[in-house]
């Protein structure tokens, strides 16, 4: 593999002598996978590029903004304090007594340093593969109407469900919940058989857009995005979305089980409403 | 030699076209594993001309004429009185658009109307005239959903293949991606559409409505530069105006006041100049097209799309087709546009998209020609695509 560092890499990066990999160029950021701090912890490095299309105080404020959001979430999610940011300033340490503290440790990436001047944040790497394509890949094997794989993605669905159950409870949600923003770690236990492809934990990734909110509202906004693009991404599957949202009022898992979940899978369908009913002239 | 009659009149402007398919794609195509546009596409182009012979599949814009009601500054157009200036003029042009594309009535195939989503009133004069028409003429009546039309026109005059479309006009603001015969959304404004909120904006400046309330706003942001603070409201594929609208209208009247001198001169603390209404219109351009193009980015990557198609009326601003270029460069990909004969309601966009599906046997029967405002672009079964 050459190694022609990336001139889109920000400092201190540019002059390492680490190796870089392009994993993926997503809207707001390019993923790379290398290591951090010590060449044996592999790290996800995820660069907020300049976007030369937007007014430069705009594109800096958002950038800052974001970076910002993101970290301060994941460290609550995680329970873990970060040592040291941009400028040698601590990220903020979550209150004590804050619900949803170290709630979704496990099910999303750790922090491991930042610097929001420079656009770049380092998270732990997530092995597997992204809850989108594990659906393509079993939609690929699928026989049509084979019950296995049906019950193999419900499976999949109802994990999803308890996952985003989890993260509302913590007082989170997560503002752009696709199938490409979900990880599927494989268990251990697990081999590499077609079969077991849909099997392992979910993690959550991609907090760009997150806020921390505990209302209805935007719970059943965050739902109404990830239903709609999981049925936009997902056409053949979009009948099977009802698992996700049984899993999210009443999965076990699922930190909104009971009253909670209920009330926003009911505000989910005014949201609904909404934009179906809504005028569109001319 | 398929020929329609297109009418259109969901908003302020009525349009009528007349259009001729050479050839009908879908059936020549049925035997082909590849879609409809795989054989010699054209190369990425910005709008062609009238004789539209880049175009795929061949066709041949007869007539596209178009006359719009424009409200004094400061107003809106009322339903009312948008139906009552379209009744004024559709036969007018309907007249006026078959002698110039010269066709006789037996050559015409069908006739083809808006069926909606779009203002009740306004909407329904139209359909009466295009009702009058089938049975006058004697020919099939064909209705159109609005957001069909943006899109298959652009696509045809572009000759995209397989893009995200942004559609953004005074009435919609829509992230479309083309998948399994449906053009599905997959982002909107969750309130109101991106041209209503610079419409909207326009009229609290008493920023004249001719040609259009936004192509003013364009040509004075060019003389603008300072960047007020605004909201920014992007969630995940969505966007919302409502925030953005309700603090510009606000800074619009701060800066009314200061210019009669009920106040203060507002100046802008970092260079200490002063805030002009060029300065307002260029602000609210900024951001709302930076978020526009934000999540026409986000759809793209979700969907590994490299082509972005703008069509409605907000599509004819150069700013924005100049921000979309550059991030769609970025990526690696290419944007496509058409000019305002296309990009503004227009009457050929539903001759087109009709005849399309006139050709795969569909017909509108005359007790199923009502209109209706909320007619989502996914509703559309489209059949003369694989």
């Amino acid at each position: 593999m050459a190694e022609t560092s990336d001139s889109r890499l920000p400092a201190p990066f540019n002059k390492s002598t680490e190796s870089f990999e392009l994993i993926a160029q997503g809207a707001e950021s390019l993923l790379y996978r290398t290591t951090f701090l010590s060449s044996s912890q592999p790290a996800a490095l995820k660069v907020r590029p300049e976007k030369k299309w937007r007014h430069p105080t705009l594109d800096k404020r958002l950038t800052r903004a974001r970076i910002l959001a993101e970290a301060r979430v994941l460290v609550k999610l995680s329970g873990e304090g970060v040592v040291a940011g941009g400028g040698g300033r601590k990220v903020k340490d979550p209150k004590k007594g804050d619900v949803g503290v170290g709630g979704m440790r496990g099910c999303v990436p750790k922090v491991l340093g930042l610097d929001w001047e420079q656009g770049w944040m380092v998270t732990e790497w997530i092995e597997g593969k992204t809850v989108k394509e594990a659906i393509y890949g079993a939609s690929k094997v699928q026989v049509v109407d084979d019950e296995k794989t049906v019950e193999e993605l419900k499976v999949l669905l109802r994990n999803m469900g308890e996952v985003v159950g989890k993260l509302h409870a913590c007082g989170v949600v997560h503002g752009d919940l696709t199938t490409s923003n979900m990880m599927l770690r494989p268990r251990a236990s697990t081999s590499d058989a077609v079969t077991g492809c849909l099997d392992g934990d979910i993690l959550l990734i991609d907090f760009g857009l997150a806020t921390q909110s505990h209302s209805d509202e935007d719970r059943a906004v965050d739902l109404y995005v990830l239903e709609r693009a999981f049925g936009s991404t997902h056409p053949k599957e979009e009948d099977l979305f009802g698992t996700v949202l049984e899993a999210y009022a009443n999965g076990e898992e699922s930190g909104m089980k009971g009253k909670a979940g209920k009330v926003a899978v009911r505000r989910l369908e005014d949201v609904r409403m909404r934009g179906r009913k809504k005028s569109m002239l001319g | 030699m398929p020929i329609a009659i297109g009418l259109e009149g969901s908003a302020n402007k009525l349009g009528v076209g007349v259009i001729h398919h050479a050839a009908y794609p879908h059936s020549s195509h049925r035997s082909r594993q590849d879609s409809p546009l795989s054989s010699s596409p054209p190369p990425p182009l910005k709008a062609s001309d009238g004789d539209a012979s880049l175009t795929w599949p061949p066709v041949r814009i007869l007539a596209n004429l178009r006359h719009t009601y424009v409200s004094p500054p400061g107003s809106g157009f009322l339903p009312k009185d948008t139906a009552a200036h379209h009744r004024r003029w559709v036969v007018r042009l309907v007249k006026q658009a078959m002698k110039q594309a010269d066709v006789r009535i037996e050559d015409i195939d069908c006739v083809c109307f808006t069926k909606g989503p779009g203002m009740g009133a306004p909407l329904g004069a139209v359909a009466i005239a295009a009702r009058m028409l089938s049975l006058l003429w004697n020919k099939p009546l064909v209705g159109v959903n609005h957001c069909v039309g943006h899109i298959e026109m652009g696509r045809s005059i572009t000759g995209a293949e397989n893009p995200v479309v942004l559609y953004v006009s005074g009435g919609n603001t829509q992230i479309i991606a083309y998948s399994a015969q449906r053009y599905r959304i997959f982002g909107e404004a969750l309130d109101i559409a991106v041209g209503n909120c610079l419409d909207r904006f326009a009229r609290v400046l008493n920023i004249s409505n001719d040609p259009a309330p936004g192509y003013n706003i364009e040509q004075m942001a060019k003389k603008g530069n300072i960047l007020v603070e605004l909201p920014y409201a992007v969630k995940g594929m969505d966007v919302s105006f409502s925030g953005i609208l309700a603090r510009i209208e606000e800074l619009a009247h701060r800066l009314e006041s200061s210019a009669q001198g009920q106040s203060e001169p507002w100046k802008d603390e970092d260079t200490g100049e002063v805030i002009t209404r060029e300065d307002l219109c260029f602000t609210l351009q900024e951001t709302v097209f930076a978020m526009l193009v934000e999540i026409t980015e986000r759809a793209m990557a979700h969907v590994g799309a490299k082509q972005v198609l703008i069509v409605g009326g907000v599509g004819c601003n150069m700013r924005l087709q100049e921000m979309m270029g550059m991030m769609a460069a970025e990526r690696g990909g290419s944007v496509y546009a058409t000019d305002e004969r296309f990009c503004i309601d227009n009457g050929i966009m539903i001759a087109h998209a009709g005849l399309l599906a006139w050709g795969m046997g569909f017909k509108t029967g005359l007790d199923e020609s009502g209109c209706t405002q909320r007619f989502r672009t996914d509703e559309v079964w489209i059949n003369w695509r694989d």
